[in-house]
């Protein structure tokens, strides 16, 4: 597969530019932060995802979706990213599908109608602590009758609040820090005993903090095996890592344009400052490493889509590489924008916040820098 | 099977056939490396073998057409070949200046004659060619060259001096910037070659901070240079010299791509040791590693893009720039990691357990590569420029 889109992975990000810009740029995010949106997102843009196809690109066609891969999820969530346009796309139909293309026929025909329709939410409940550590999982799942019973707290559910089903990792066998022993569970919203505490992130989305205090399910919303949850929850880390890096190389470019736009504008000293060497030089260092971060991303998308085992320190490397160079990209975006930068008026805060939020989302640039590390063995 | 699986299995089994064991060893010396040309010594019979049954097969130049030495191979059945003698360690069975720079600018600019002669000489590894660019007062700011060729009537006779002329002393002709009118800076330079052993050339090597002396400078005292020995037209010898340069970034950008291993990090465990949890037991320089991997990894992937967006025309024309600033600036830090994890044993300058100050010579020699074919200052003026296109400068 060469390293570039082909004509109809171009041809879909060439409609998902045009959609995105069109339909939620940043003034749409402003819009909803200033109207205080309890969702995070709208409810009519999701269904326009589902009207222009995206949401089914993971969905396999047998199940009325689209067949694609990660290459394609990666083409449209680099356009949100570049728009900062919130939607459950990366939760729901990249990281969430993964998950249910592990699990039974029945889970499908439940969720996947809804998804492709831009109707359904999901929430993922991973994080038990302010740091991503997914193997470190302590929720308790324990037999219950046909099912099992839950308890324990998540937080970082994004749009928790807002979602149909929340798939939940918990622990039905072995201790913390043991990747044998979980199981992966899609639970209802309107579940007894599970209770939500809404919250607003920096970046104007919402997360949920959700207490488990003792959940009942029954055995038809496991995912995939009991005990065997890591395989599942696997997937779903590959492909919302790879999508949230692909989102961050996106938020990156956006906050690139902006400045050397900027750039090219403001003049200073009766010259615009896009003359002087000191802002060349570090605005051509963002666009050599911005160009290597895609080139991470792309190859970590083509070699889960080829089903190849280098994906696995590949999407690493993408996710590092992405959360490292975006939050540099952004950082000097607002120290090359001066005074202006500062301000809620202008745009550029946006993109630094959103770095941040998605920087952190499934394990930040130092945890996937360690993981490289593990894996190699050192 | 697609035409490409199919290709695949040929070049494998004919790889399996033709490369000799020795020659799917990693590269350890300078003298592993052909060069090739009229004086080369071969270090053996393997070096010989693999050379001359790759000059038969056109793989010294794979995707050279065959009417100049090479196999014509398509810019995919080029990648399955590199992957293929990438998976058995195959070394290149020729390295040479006039694969990487000289060649490509010839089959761009250079006349029907001249590319049948010069490409094929190159192929076949007959012919070693060395670069003056650089002047003594001409380095960043080489369109400010001196040397100057008169006009002679069917010849040119040549004088100046070119300075950082890899390997002068060792190589037979020398594709060479001349100033042929000095009128006009940019439209005035010609892109001549001539033979090393005219009279009036000679070379001085330069001992440099490693102690090896990879560079020459080189005097031309009435070099006679015959016109047919012209690539290009006439006084626009600057876009043939362009043209190379981005050849040239684009092969010492390389160089970040280290010697083909997945992890320096990995590489490390003997070196630095590993505490209880198997981890390297210098947790900063772990994490150092760590984020070299990180970046090293990257970098590969965007090697293989660029590669694929050149063949394919969809790259930036500039991008070689990018990655000349980013593949060196990367092997500079590979070294830099390498000295700090190898700690004394890496100061040994003249050992033989050190071969010789391998790791501390390699180090040394790395400075130059953010200096050499254009500083990473000049790389990241042109970024600005040409891809961002920023105001001024």
């Amino acid at each position: 597969m060469p390293m570039y889109l082909n004509e109809d992975q171009a041809m879909l990000r060439d409609s998902a530019r045009e959609f995105l810009k069109s339909e939620a740029p940043v003034s749409h995010l402003r819009k909803l932060r200033d109207d205080n949106c309890k969702d995070g997102f709208r409810h009519a843009l999701w269904k326009q995802f589902g009207e222009m196809g995206f949401t089914g690109i993971l969905i396999g066609e047998d199940d009325g979706g689209l067949g694609l891969g990660h290459v394609e999820a990666g083409v449209v969530l680099e356009e949100i990213g570049r728009n900062l346009s919130p939607s459950p796309f990366l939760t729901t139909a990249i990281a969430g599908v993964a998950a249910l293309n592990h699990g039974g026929q029945h889970l499908k025909d439940k969720f996947f109608p809804g998804i492709l329709a831009g109707e359904t939410v999901l929430g993922l409940a991973i994080d038990e602590g302010a740091k991503h550590r997914p193997s470190h999982i302590a929720m308790q799942a324990e037999r219950s009758g046909n099912g099992f019973k839950l308890t324990g707290q998540k937080q970082f559910v994004i749009q928790g609040a807002s979602a149909d089903a929340l798939i939940v990792a918990a622990r039905t066998a072995g201790a913390a820090g043991e990747t044998d022993g979980l199981t992966l569970f899609a639970v209802d919203k309107d579940a007894a005993n599970m209770s939500l505490d809404n919250t607003r992130l920096l970046d104007s989305s919402m997360a949920a903090h959700v207490t488990f205090d003792g959940v009942e399910v029954d055995g038809d919303a496991v995912i995939g095996e009991v005990d065997n949850g890591w395989q599942v929850l696997s997937a779903l880390l590959r492909a919302g890592r790879a999508g949230s890096a692909a989102e961050l190389v996106g938020v990156g470019a956006g906050a690139m344009d902006m400045t050397v736009d900027y750039l090219k504008q403001r003049k200073q000293f009766g010259r615009l400052i896009g003359e002087f060497q000191a802002l060349q030089h570090r605005a051509a260092h963002l666009y050599s490493e911005m160009e290597i971060a895609r080139a991470a991303v792309l190859k970590a998308q083509q070699l889960l889509d080829e089903g190849k085992d280098s994906a696995e320190i590949y999407v690493s490397v993408a996710k590092a590489k992405a959360g490292r160079t975006t939050n540099l990209t952004v950082r000097e975006g607002v120290q090359m924008h001066g005074g202006i930068g500062m301000t809620d008026e202008y745009d550029i805060g946006f993109y630094m916040k959103r770095d941040r939020a998605l920087n952190e989302f499934m394990g930040d640039a130092n945890f996937h820098a360690g993981r490289v590390a593990e894996i190699f063995g050192y | 099977m697609s035409d490409l699986d199919q290709f695949r299995m040929e070049a494998r089994a004919w790889l399996e056939e033709n490369c000799p064991a020795e020659m799917r060893e990693p590269v350890r010396g300078e003298d592993d490396v052909c060069w090739g040309g009229r004086n080369w010594k071969f270090k053996n019979e393997a070096q010989k073998q693999w050379l001359e049954r790759c000059v038969a097969k056109g793989y010294t130049v794979p995707d050279w057409p065959q009417a100049y030495g090479g196999a014509g191979l398509s810019a995919g059945e080029t990648k399955v070949l590199r992957q293929e003698m990438a998976r058995i360690n195959a070394r290149p069975p020729l390295s040479s200046f006039g694969i990487w720079m000289l060649g490509p600018a010839l089959l761009h600019f250079g006349t029907e004659e001249q590319k049948v002669h010069y490409l094929g000489q190159i192929a076949r590894g007959e012919i070693r060619w060395c670069q003056g660019y650089s002047e003594p007062g001409s380095g960043s700011d080489l369109v400010s060259l001196q040397t100057f060729g008169e006009d002679k009537g069917d010849h040119w006779v040549v004088n100046g001096q070119k300075i950082w002329t890899s390997y002068a002393d060792k190589c037979d002709w020398i594709f060479c910037l001349v100033r042929t009118d000095k009128t006009n800076k940019y439209q005035g330079i010609s892109f001549l070659l001539f033979d090393m052993e005219t009279p009036g050339v000679s070379t001085k090597p330069i001992k440099l901070i490693s102690g090896n002396s990879p560079f020459c400078e080189t005097f031309f005292d009435n070099v006679v240079v015959p016109k047919h020995q012209i690539v290009g037209e006439l006084n626009r010898g600057w876009d043939v010299a362009k043209y190379l340069l981005g050849h040239e970034r684009e092969m010492i950008s390389g160089g970040g791509l280290g010697d083909g291993a997945p992890s320096l990090g990995a590489q490390m465990l003997t070196s630095i040791g590993a505490n209880g949890l198997g981890q390297l037991d210098d947790g900063i320089l772990r994490a150092e590693l760590a984020q070299f991997d990180v970046d090293a990894l990257a970098f590969k992937a965007m090697a293989e893009r660029f590669t694929d967006e050149m063949k394919s025309g969809k790259g930036h024309p500039a991008q070689p720039n990018m990655m000349k600033y980013a593949g060196t600036e990367l092997n500079k830090r590979r070294h830099e990691l390498v000295m700090a994890g190898n700690g004394s044993d890496a100061l040994e300058w003249e050992s033989e357990a050190s071969k010789g100050g391998a790791k501390a010579r390699n180090w040394l020699r790395t400075k130059a590569n953010s200096i050499e074919g254009g500083t990473s200052e000049v790389m990241l003026n042109v970024i600005a420029k040409r891809i961002l296109d920023l105001p001024g400068a």
